[in-house]
């Protein structure tokens, strides 16, 4: 089993876990993770934040049980991938916009080094984190919200594609906007959902679509926004 | 030599380890895991004649030691697993076993006709693909049909009946432990023809939001699975296996080595793995390896030598 590297605060809640090893992602996937035996039953999926050479890094918000043992892990401690799975954001063509809301930001930072003159959108409700770091990986545009709606402030005319993060309510916001600005861009969600198996097995995390059902871990979790029928 | 395998109804399980229906797909998902052929069996995802959406909202919630589900049967139907997944069945060197659930009578009905059909045609050339029928009763996640069936042994009694009359396939009734008397619908399969009985399906159970004051659930209740419910799930497989004399598959939050060796001495004839699956993306490998590791430490040649010791 892989060890923990670091495992480090950044935020209130927020923190910043990497994990030894060598890992193949694409921008976008995820990975199955646990830090204990039996308890709790299921893995956290968390979506990929950085890869380097012999490490993987993820950010993550303590939300319930799991991220909580997940925030005490020390170095050297051992933690269990499986991954990465999901389909991942396809190649962005043109220009490129990132907006991410919260922890919905995660994706992003490793997505940039594969398109590395996007611009990027991060939205926080209380603090802001990591805007330097985004800084020194885009020749782009870095534009930050805090306690606000970062949506706002996205022209999505602007663009031919947008990668969208975040919570519920904003990826329906996403929608929404998409449908309202006639923008002729190519627009994407990637959802969180609650997940089992993470590979398409148990059809728990199940996404209705316009045409049919999806699952969120195999089929996503990156979505076309004009696909995705908000339940 | 040791040997673990079990044969019912002219099936041979080479393990008692049989992946649990709606925990696997039809199998492809964990095939890139690890050699589907090692394990004794699998219980494809619960299929209904016309294909099956399923339930909208929350499909799962995290319990203590467990975890409730409300899937509702989402299904591509019979015909599209007729068509797509068997070629890929037909390679396979294990007990094939499609579980099949309805909402109606008639659906159950038409639905055995046409795996019936099917496996009679891949029969004639030589390219089987279904090896057994689990007749799901007991679905907790829908509304009209599933659980209300899988409730009372005498409603029930019609389903099997028509079913064993549909099929000339190994018939397998899948119970629930819902049921109102557990040992009176086990005896009801057994006179009625079946010739297994596979036990427990999930517990309906319930969890409330108290914040927005309401189920987390559209469907109200789901179905409780994971190790919170072995040890009643073995009392409740150790009572039919002393009422039936046809072969139990035991399950119901199956999750180590030690926990199939306690449903094979509570007499099951194989064991089914559902919720692990999601513990240990490789469980299926690693229950097969410890089954024949435990036997080996234990000096056990047979598992018919502690099969039913209680």
């Amino acid at each position: 089993m892989p060890a923990v590297i670091y495992n480090e605060q950044i935020a209130e809640g927020v923190y910043r876990l990497a994990v030894e090893g060598s890992y193949a992602a694409r921008m976008g996937q995820f990975y199955m993770l646990r830090a204990w035996d039996m308890y709790p039953l299921l893995s956290r999926p968390l979506s990929v934040f950085n890869v380097e050479d012999n490490y993987i890094e993820f950010l993550y918000l303590v939300a319930g049980e799991g991220t909580a043992i997940f925030s005490k892990l020390q170095a050297g401690d051992e933690i269990m991938l499986e991954g990465p799975l999901g389909n991942g954001f396809s190649k962005s063509a043109g220009r490129t916009a990132f907006v991410g809301g919260g922890i919905g930001i995660a994706p992003f930072y490793y997505a940039l080094k594969q398109v590395p003159e996007a611009d990027v959108y991060l939205g926080f409700s209380r603090e802001a984190y990591l805007v330097d770091e985004f800084k020194a990986l885009t020749s782009g545009e870095v534009i930050t919200n805090v306690g606000g709606i970062i949506l706002n402030q996205v022209d999505f005319n602007q663009y031919d594609t947008i990668y969208t993060c975040g919570p519920h309510k904003m990826l329906e916001a996403v929608q929404q906007k998409q449908a309202d600005s006639g923008t002729a861009a190519d627009v994407y969600v990637s959802l969180e959902n609650r997940m089992a198996c993470g590979i398409g097995a148990c059809l728990v995390c199940s996404v209705k679509c316009k045409e049919k059902r999806k699952k969120a871990c195999a089929d996503g979790p990156v979505f076309r926004a004009e696909e995705v029928v908000f339940e | 030599m040791i040997n673990t395998s079990y044969t019912m109804a002219g099936v041979t399980f080479k393990n008692p380890v049989v992946m649990a229906s709606g925990t696997f797909g039809f199998g492809k998902e964990y095939g890139t895991y690890y050699d589907l052929n090692r394990l004794g069996g699998i219980s494809g995802k619960g299929l209904t004649l016309h294909p099956k959406e399923g339930n909208s909202g929350l499909r799962v919630y995290e319990t203590p030691s467990g975890m409730l589900n409300s899937v509702g049967l989402e299904n591509p139907g019979v015909a599209a697993f007729l068509q797509e997944e068997c070629p890929r069945w037909e390679a396979l060197d294990l007990a094939r076993i499609v579980n099949l659930g309805g909402n109606t009578l008639q659906d159950y009905i038409e639905g055995a006709r046409l795996i019936e059909e099917d496996a009679i045609a891949r029969q004639q050339s030589g390219r089987p693909a279904v090896d057994m029928i689990e007749l799901n009763i007991s679905c907790p996640n829908v509304k009209a049909g599933g659980m209300a069936y899988g409730i009372k042994t005498e409603v029930a009694r019609e389903v099997v009946r028509e079913i064993r009359a549909v099929t000339t396939l190994p018939l397998i009734i899948k119970l629930s432990p819902n049921a109102e008397d557990l040992v009176s619908m086990a005896e009801m399969c057994e006179t009625e023809g079946a010739d297994a009985i596979s036990l427990v399906n999930t517990f309906s159970a319930m969890k409330i939001d108290i914040y927005k004051r309401r189920s987390v659930f559209n469907n109200l209740y789901a179905g409780l699975s994971g190790p919170a419910i072995k040890p009643i799930a073995l009392r409740m497989v150790h009572q039919v296996c002393k009422a039936v004399e046809i072969p139990v598959m035991g399950m119901g939050g199956i999750s180590s080595t030690e926990d199939i060796i306690e449903f094979i001495m509570a007499g099951a004839a194989v064991i089914q793995v559902g919720t692990y699956n999601f513990i240990n993306i490789r469980a299926g490998i690693d229950l097969v390896d410890g089954v024949e590791c435990f036997m080996r430490d234990q000096g056990i040649r047979s598992l018919d030598e502690i099969r039913g010791i209680l």
